[in-house]
């Protein structure tokens, strides 16, 4: 699909590049974001890269939204041809099960797989944090094996731990901080996702892949 | 230094907001009436982007033990120093000892928030790189929560002197015309085709409360309700400050200072700039806006030219 150039309001600018989760996708995102971050135009406060689209924020003081769509379509052509950036790999510890992973046993019951069988496939597969979004550092990872894609909970829970490794529909994720969330439990890290404080206060960016690594599992 | 004497409502330290780690999930933050920040902070001298306090459904009272140089601008208060009434949009000189008191009810009936700039900024420890406070998520400003009775607030360097910066104001002319119910212009959104003609109708012509419920997050609109012509379950992406969605149950919420980074719901439209503070001024469980569709161009052109006026409104009074 050509991508869809759209306005979001008078400064913010939004770029469509298909309607599906996929890592093609979700790839020409990340390589229009690292073009743009690259040159720093002058008016573009930030961007904010998703599953299938970007979004350019920028000061209609000092863009108009004609030139800002012009100047996107001419990068474009140049995104298609570029080269994919190496990107940088992540390594996660992770405690399954037990109080760190409430709902792996549910989850081995729903999918009628053992519990090793559920954290095999859990940590076999290397994901891209295809965006980040809900709170500080949530980073959104798919895709999750095939026989691992699980309904969210029917109602979500008021806190969920800081640490949290999640998986809800294709997905899987990590609270950075505690607070509430629909999605599974499966196992808990130690690594600080979020220090507020920090020269570098985000573990992830978007783009990044990450592996999990079993560090054990209780019942 | 300031301290907090006494303190009600939603009362927090503001800057422009924590522009770039929107990408990480970080919520902008930032004043909710942008340009009464902008101005009160011109006022006094600052540069546009010096953390001043905000307060909105609720009072203040400070007490300074250094002589400084103080503005106010919103809607919705009155302003008292020592034992002077100062208006809204004029700067003034706050004496050490004085007491400085921000106090519901203002000339123009309606109004939600007023900002407090000092000639030097409020000095609080920026986290990323700004001074914002986000509630939500316990940090920036005082500790990443509301102001408190005993809180100190240091008051960064002044370069220029007190006697250029007290007795200054903003020309009427240049000031958003805040009222109780608001016409908000908004452009199309992204997936207005998500919604049937009908309901794009409804929107664009009926009157919508803000409902009390709402927040610096959002505002949540009560009204005729609004119906989606396909799945209301979007793929999550990137939203801003003024984006409305739409959720199942058809009640609009507009985006607010402290929103989300990505959402999942339609976008019917999102307000402008300039009409932003007018919808922020609302009282949540009172006022009513309506919404009229306008272009980009226009849009643009508007804030430009309200910037513009800004600038060059600031005069001795």
């Amino acid at each position: 699909m050509k991508p869809k150039i759209l306005p979001l309001g008078d400064s913010a600018l939004l770029i469509q590049f298909g309607n599906e989760i996929n890592l093609e996708t979700n790839q020409r995102v990340h390589a229009l974001d690292a073009l743009l971050r690259a040159e720093a135009i002058m008016g573009i406060t930030e961007a904010v890269p998703a599953y299938t689209t970007l979004l350019i924020h920028y000061d209609p003081l000092e863009l108009t939204y004609e030139n800002l769509s012009k100047w996107v379509n001419t990068e474009m052509d140049r995104v298609e041809s570029s080269a994919s950036r190496k990107p940088h790999l992540i390594e996660v510890p992770v405690r399954y099960g037990g109080t760190s992973g409430p709902d792996l046993e549910w989850a081995a019951a729903y999918h009628k797989l053992s519990i090793p069988k559920v954290v095999h496939l859990h940590t076999d597969l290397t994901y891209t944090v295809y965006m980040m979004g809900f709170t500080p550092g949530f980073p959104y990872m798919g895709k999750l094996h095939t026989s691992l894609v699980t309904p969210r909970l029917d109602s979500p829970r008021t806190l969920v731990r800081a640490g949290s490794v999640a998986i809800a529909a294709e997905q899987t994720g990590i609270y950075p901080i505690d607070s509430p969330g629909g999605w599974r439990l499966i196992g808990w890290t130690p690594l600080r996702l979020f220090e507020p404080s920090s020269n570098a206060p985000f573990l992830f960016a978007p783009g990044d892949e990450v592996r999990f690594i079993n560090e054990g599992i209780d019942v | 230094m300031f301290e907090v004497i006494e303190v009600s409502g939603i009362a927090t330290i503001q800057d422009l907001g924590r522009s770039g780690w929107r990408r990480f999930g970080v919520p902008l933050s930032g004043p909710m009436d942008a340009f009464a920040f902008q101005a009160a902070n011109l006022l006094v001298g600052n540069p546009v982007n010096t953390a001043t306090l905000e307060i909105g459904g609720g009072e203040i009272e400070l007490q300074t033990n250094q002589d400084c140089v103080i503005a106010t601008a919103g809607a919705g208060y009155s302003l008292s120093v020592y034992t002077w009434e100062f208006p809204l949009w004029d700067s003034c000189l706050a004496r050490a000892g004085w007491t400085v008191r921000l106090k519901k009810g203002g000339s123009t009936g309606g109004g939600m928030w007023a900002y407090l700039a000092v000639a030097g900024g409020f000095d609080v420890l920026p986290i990323l790189n700004s001074r914002s406070t986000y509630l939500r998520g316990h940090f920036g400003g005082i500790e990443g929560r509301l102001l408190q009775a005993g809180d100190p607030l240091r008051v960064g360097t002044v370069k220029l002197p007190l006697a250029d910066l007290s007795g200054r104001t903003l020309i009427e002319d240049a000031r958003p015309t805040y009222v109780e119910s608001p016409s908000i212009e908004v452009i199309p959104g992204p997936q207005v085709k998500s919604f049937t003609d009908e309901s794009i109708d409804t929107f664009l012509s009926s009157l919508y409360r803000v409902s009390a419920t709402s927040d610096r997050m959002g505002y949540r609109l009560e009204g005729a309700a609004l119906s989606h012509s396909r799945d209301v379950d979007l793929i999550s992406e990137g939203m801003t400050i003024g984006s409305i969605q739409v959720p199942a149950d058809g009640q609009p919420i507009v985006m607010m200072a402290d929103c989300g980074t990505t959402g999942g719901y339609p976008n019917i439209a999102s307000v402008i700039r300039t009409d932003f503070s007018l919808l922020a001024q609302c009282r949540p469980g009172k006022d009513s806006v309506r919404f009229r569709a306008t272009t980009i161009e226009a849009a643009q052109e508007k804030y430009r030219t309200m910037m513009e006026k800004m600038k060059n409104g600031i005069i001795d009074s």
